[in-house]
């Protein structure tokens, strides 16, 4: 390497370096030595693992931990249900211009603020909202009927919020699939349920994992949708998070916190990478 | 497109309004925002009053429109001045970046990539309290050290700036560096055949080239700023963002007004998606 491509490749790498060690490197390591705080008295601290003991003998915190990975999960589960059939559809039941039409017509919710999108459920569960009224009107309902503040309205709101992220990956896979093999298929015999099971599924694996892995981590640092749809009961970590932080400012008991929720999502993509044999850059790339 | 596959008319049927439905559903939240911006009515709610633009344009209290709305208009600009630093920056750093990962082979490059994609899979919420804890120990150490203040460090923009650029500045890395791999470095080296520098070729040919996925990075960057709440959340001091301040208003109770805004934000953002497609797609 000449000195000038030298003194080019340090000032492309200085930017990078400076970004990635200042804002996400140190504040990890920092929150992380900072979990480990135990307070003592005022301004006087030992190091040890008291905050995550305390999290793991308090039921309530790790009950709510619980609770959000496994409502994670269902949630994951359910927008993959629910998207699936989606793209299938978009991937090969469609083509040329509503092929292209259906596809911007996913994505443009999801261009929206969160915010607003919630807010949209609101309008639509809450006592005085428009299902509310709707059934009182049809005469289902005698009177007013809360569909918010519920795991239900929990749910809606997260496989809403994530749809996009399971279904665009979920197209650019069936994408790939030849359609010849699915006739193939058919010619020789085969069931619909048997071409699905034995052709697409596996086929589309890599767009299943990465679509999983993406809303599965979504649900679990979600904090608007379970706040705003759940309501001061809905009990889900972010939250615990925040109250930590802000409002009881203990940002020790907090950064433990941060960290168990950061780990847990770690875990389950490294898990869900390893299981599909795909590297992150990859994943992410789609 | 699959043709020519037996399959029963009700099955047919049945899938068709599926997907109808399914997108029935996608549209129905946004769509209820909208209708009742023009509600004649102090809340989002049926029954319908009738048609109105005082959420947009009203006066009187309490049908005071978005654009008479201060604290509204104020966290708007707010939200417009976060969003041009963090796209400014982004884009910087993320074409330093591609330029890095594209053209240069050292050795740890494949673990600086990793890292570099790292902050697409810590939450939101961490990735602000993270910041948050760690710019407050180097605000009381530097407090400690030198008896002055930093008040940059302690919850405000800068922080809010700093925390969106922390995970944005990876999507625009990855929009920029798409395009530059489809870069033919033949017309580089033309450049440097009839007598350009380096950095003068670099500026006429690759920069041009890399132009449409640099803006389109940028309106990936301005939409995302403006909508993220998580980051934005653990950072914010009292100049609040527009998610902010809606979120604020939101768990008080809400007016129409709330809808007018985010009518317009569907709009805007349906706009700048639109763009950031077309951008990203143009052939040359």
């Amino acid at each position: 390497m000449s000195d000038r491509s030298k003194l080019t490749f340090w000032l492309l790498l200085a930017p990078l370096l400076i970004w990635l060690l200042t804002l996400i490197i140190l504040p990890h390591v920092g929150m992380f030595l900072v979990s480990l705080r135990e307070k003592v008295g005022v301004r006087e601290y030992e190091t040890g693992f008291a905050n995550y003991a305390v999290f793991f003998n308090e039921p309530l915190y790790w009950n709510t931990f619980a609770r959000t990975a496994y409502m994670s999960i269902a949630a994951t589960l359910l927008t993959l249900l629910i998207g699936f059939p989606i793209a299938y559809y978009i991937a090969k039941l469609t083509r040329g211009r509503s092929k292209t039409t259906l596809f911007l017509m996913c994505l443009i919710p999801f261009w929206v603020s969160e915010l607003v999108r919630t807010f949209g459920w609101m309008i639509l569960l809450r006592e005085t909202g428009v299902f509310s009224n709707l059934l009182q009107y049809v005469g289902l309902a005698s009177g007013p009927v809360e569909m918010l503040y519920n795991d239900a309205a929990i749910m809606t709101g997260l496989v809403y919020t994530s749809m996009l992220f399971m279904v665009v990956p979920l197209v650019t896979t069936l994408d790939s699939l030849d359609d010849s093999l699915i006739e193939a298929g058919y010619d020789l015999g085969a069931s619909g349920f048997a071409i699905l099971r034995e052709i697409v599924i596996p086929h589309a694996m890599p767009g299943i994992v990465s679509g999983c892995i993406v809303v599965f981590m979504l649900s679990l640092g979600n904090y608007l949708t379970p706040i705003l749809l759940g309501g001061k009961d809905s009990l889900w970590f972010t939250g615990l998070i925040y109250s930590q932080f802000i409002t009881r400012f203990n940002w020790e008991l907090g950064s433990a916190f941060g960290f168990l929720l950061l780990g847990l999502s770690s875990l389950i993509v490294f898990v869900g990478l390893k299981l599909s044999r795909q590297s992150l850059g990859k994943t992410m790339a789609q | 497109m699959i043709t020519g596959i037996p399959q029963s008319a009700g099955f047919r049927w049945a899938y068709k309004a599926y997907v109808t439905l399914f997108f029935i559903y996608l549209a129905l939240p946004l769509a209820t925002v909208c209708v009742f911006a023009f509600n004649n009515s102090v809340f989002p709610s049926l029954p319908w009053e009738g048609f109105t633009w005082a959420w947009f344009f009203g006066t009187e209290a309490p049908y005071i429109g978005v654009f008479h709305e201060r604290p509204i208009l104020r966290s708007i600009v707010t939200s417009g001045v976060v969003a041009f630093w963090v796209s400014l920056l982004a884009v910087f750093v993320g074409t330093c970046n591609a330029f890095l990962f594209v053209r240069h082979e050292f050795r740890g490059k494949g673990f600086l990539y990793i890292l570099m994609l790292l902050p697409l899979i810590i939450p939101g919420i961490i990735l602000g309290i993270s910041i948050l804890v760690f710019s407050s120990s180097v605000a009381n150490f530097l407090e400690d050290a030198t008896g002055l203040w930093f008040d940059g460090l302690r919850p405000g923009l800068i922080l809010v700036i700093l925390g969106q650029f922390s995970f944005i500045t990876t999507f625009a890395t990855l929009v920029i560096s798409a395009r530059l791999q489809k870069f033919d470095p033949s017309l580089e080296e033309a450049a440097l055949n009839l007598g350009a520098t380096r950095w003068g070729a670099v500026r006429a040919v690759t920069l041009p080239f890399l132009f449409p996925a640099m803006a389109a990075a940028g309106v990936v960057a301005v939409l995302m700023s403006f909508e993220n709440f998580n980051t934005t959340l653990m950072l914010v001091g009292s100049d609040a963002p527009l998610t902010i301040t809606m979120f604020d208003r939101l768990k008080l109770g809400s007016t129409p007004v709330l809808n007018a805004v985010s009518l317009l934000l569907i709009v805007v953002s349906a706009l700048l998606g639109l763009a950031s497609l077309l951008l990203q797609k143009r052939k040359d």
